[in-house]
């Protein structure tokens, strides 16, 4: 019995204890022994270490301009790498790769010749609406192209030669005329997409032609309706390269308008890709178009093509103009050049 | 030389804006442009810190990089201007810069975004010291008379330091032994590669 109470007054002891002890401890966590006024203060460390990609140090500021809030945005160095090494390199192996490539496949392969010669009778290929709206766009083009190169490749290249005084006044007009000139570019663009889409749809013929390998090589002639496989892929990168171009250009052309600091740079990465890949493209449209194929340029240059050209390039479209026409109505023409 | 810097001092920053407003009435910047500004992160929550962030001034700078008519130059004392008779406006700096210290005149884009503004550092620009012409472009030319920038200088609580690198990362280094803490020299890893221990 004695023995039971003891215990009894050992647990009641230690329980005792133990509520006094739980008591005190809030009241003694209330009154710390040191300040410590940084434990919760921010670091830029763990700011920096935890930035996620393109992610910047933003905080509140009080002037209106709140772009400014961004306090460290170290992606502008990503950006920097993209402008100054990532993007010379796509540009350049993109560029000077497709003029290698033409110029190697010009003299093994050479131009394409009209093998039947000319027949000195004449077809409309394209109206006169038609070839406004191509040398409209085509004209921009180039001039956007030169100018939005003169960006990218002017500092090293251009700068050393004329000074910076000249390059710089060259600069900003290259830079006017890039700006301003967006406006046809875009229209055109539209343009080409309304009044040649007909005909641009890809369709069963052109996997024929493109199995064929277009018949560039050799003397093949695949069938082709108005577009070939080719000129329908040219059509589509001139419609999209051009949509996308045009959109994320009017983005840098309005700055902060629609979107922040990442979307800028996003926005000017993929223009810069896409204008120089279109560059590319488009510099095997104009080889085929001029030195590549005899009788090509004819068609956007005067609007009419030779009928023996249709015949060996376009014969399903040369049909339906025949139905259209009739074969007596096409139009005859003294020969511009002899046959050969 | 010396090679200049910026450091703020975010445990000592009280987010006043007298830096602000005594660059902007100095230098005379013209309104919507703020060469500099005070940051506030965590803004009302325990551990609230500002910090005075103006362009500062890097080594092997982004925006001299990405310029593409090579406007920017650095100066003896590793000090980072740039020629407004040679941009162009084209805005790429800003895309580049990691601070956001990169100002235009205009908002719109539609022909120009108007000649580039940007922290000097009080050291003017390409022209001749102290020049009228230096003045209207740039303001006034402060390192050149011997003065160090007038932000750093009128600092109530001598939070923002200017001047040669290894001469504020002491200071502040000795601040951070003696008090027990430091949020850290905000940008200077980003702007110099380099962090001052702490």
């Amino acid at each position: 019995m004695a023995r039971f109470v003891a215990q009894a007054r050992f647990i009641i002891g230690a329980l005792a204890l133990a509520l006094i002890i739980a008591i005190a401890a809030p009241a003694s966590a209330q009154q710390p022994s040191a300040v410590n006024p940084t434990a919760a203060s921010v670091k830029e460390q763990q700011l920096l270490n935890a930035l996620g990609t393109g992610d910047a140090i933003h905080g509140r500021v009080t002037i209106p301009d709140q772009k400014s809030a961004n306090l460290i945005h170290p992606a502008g160095r990503d950006w920097r790498q993209f402008h100054e090494v990532t993007l010379r390199w796509i540009a350049a192996i993109a560029i000077l790769g497709m003029l290698v490539i033409l110029v190697v496949f010009y003299l093994v392969r050479g131009q394409v010749k009209l093998e039947s010669g000319y027949s000195g009778r004449r077809i409309v290929r394209f109206n006169a609406f038609e070839r406004a709206v191509h040398w409209m766009t085509a004209t921009c083009f180039i001039i956007l192209g030169l100018t939005g190169l003169n960006i990218t490749f002017g500092k090293p290249l251009l700068l050393p030669l004329i000074g910076e005084p000249a390059f710089a006044g060259w600069a900003q007009w290259a830079k006017y005329a890039h700006n301003y000139l967006s406006f046809p570019f875009a229209i055109g663009v539209f343009c080409i997409f309304l009044i040649w889409i007909v005909g641009n749809i890809p369709n069963r013929v052109d996997l024929e032609w493109t199995k064929r390998g277009g018949g560039i090589v050799g003397h093949d002639h695949p069938p082709a309706y108005r577009f070939n496989a080719g000129q329908k892929m040219i059509y589509w990168v001139v419609v999209i390269g051009g949509t996308l171009v045009a959109a994320s250009g009017y983005l840098l052309m309005f700055p902060f308008y629609v979107t922040d600091i990442q979307g800028m740079q996003l926005a000017q990465t993929v223009h810069a890709i896409i204008a120089v890949l279109f560059v590319a493209v488009m510099l095997a449209h104009i080889y085929i178009g001029t030195i590549g194929m005899e009788g090509a340029f004819e068609a956007m240059g005067e609007g009419t093509v030779d009928e023996n050209w249709a015949r060996e390039h376009h014969p399903l479209w040369l049909e339906q103009e025949m139905a259209r026409t009739g074969p007596n109505e096409s139009q005859r023409q003294p020969m511009a050049t002899p046959a050969e | 030389m010396a090679r200049m810097k910026f450091l703020c001092d975010a445990d000592r920053c009280i987010e006043c804006n007298a830096c602000v407003t005594a660059c902007k009435n100095e230098h005379e910047v013209p309104w919507g442009i703020n060469r500099r500004r005070v940051v506030t992160i965590n803004d009302g929550m325990p551990g609230e810190r500002s910090i005075s962030m103006a362009c500062m001034h890097c080594t092997d700078a982004p925006c001299a990089a990405v310029c593409p008519v090579n406007c920017f130059y650095t100066t003896a004392d590793a000090v980072v201007l740039h020629s407004k008779d040679l941009c162009i406006g084209c805005g790429y700096c800003f895309y580049a810069c990691p601070f956001g210290a990169p100002q235009y005149p205009r908002v719109g884009n539609f022909g120009s975004r108007g000649k580039m503004d940007k922290c000097t550092y009080c050291a003017g620009g390409p022209e001749a010291d102290g020049t009228a012409a230096e003045f209207e472009k740039y303001g006034t030319n402060r390192l050149a008379a011997g003065k160090l920038p007038l932000c750093a200088e009128m600092c109530s609580t001598k939070s923002l330091l200017a001047g040669d690198g290894e001469i504020i990362a002491q200071i502040y280094k000795e601040r951070v032994t003696k008090r027990g803490y430091g949020s850290g020299a905000w940008g200077w890893q980003t702007a110099y590669r380099e962090t001052i221990a702490s």
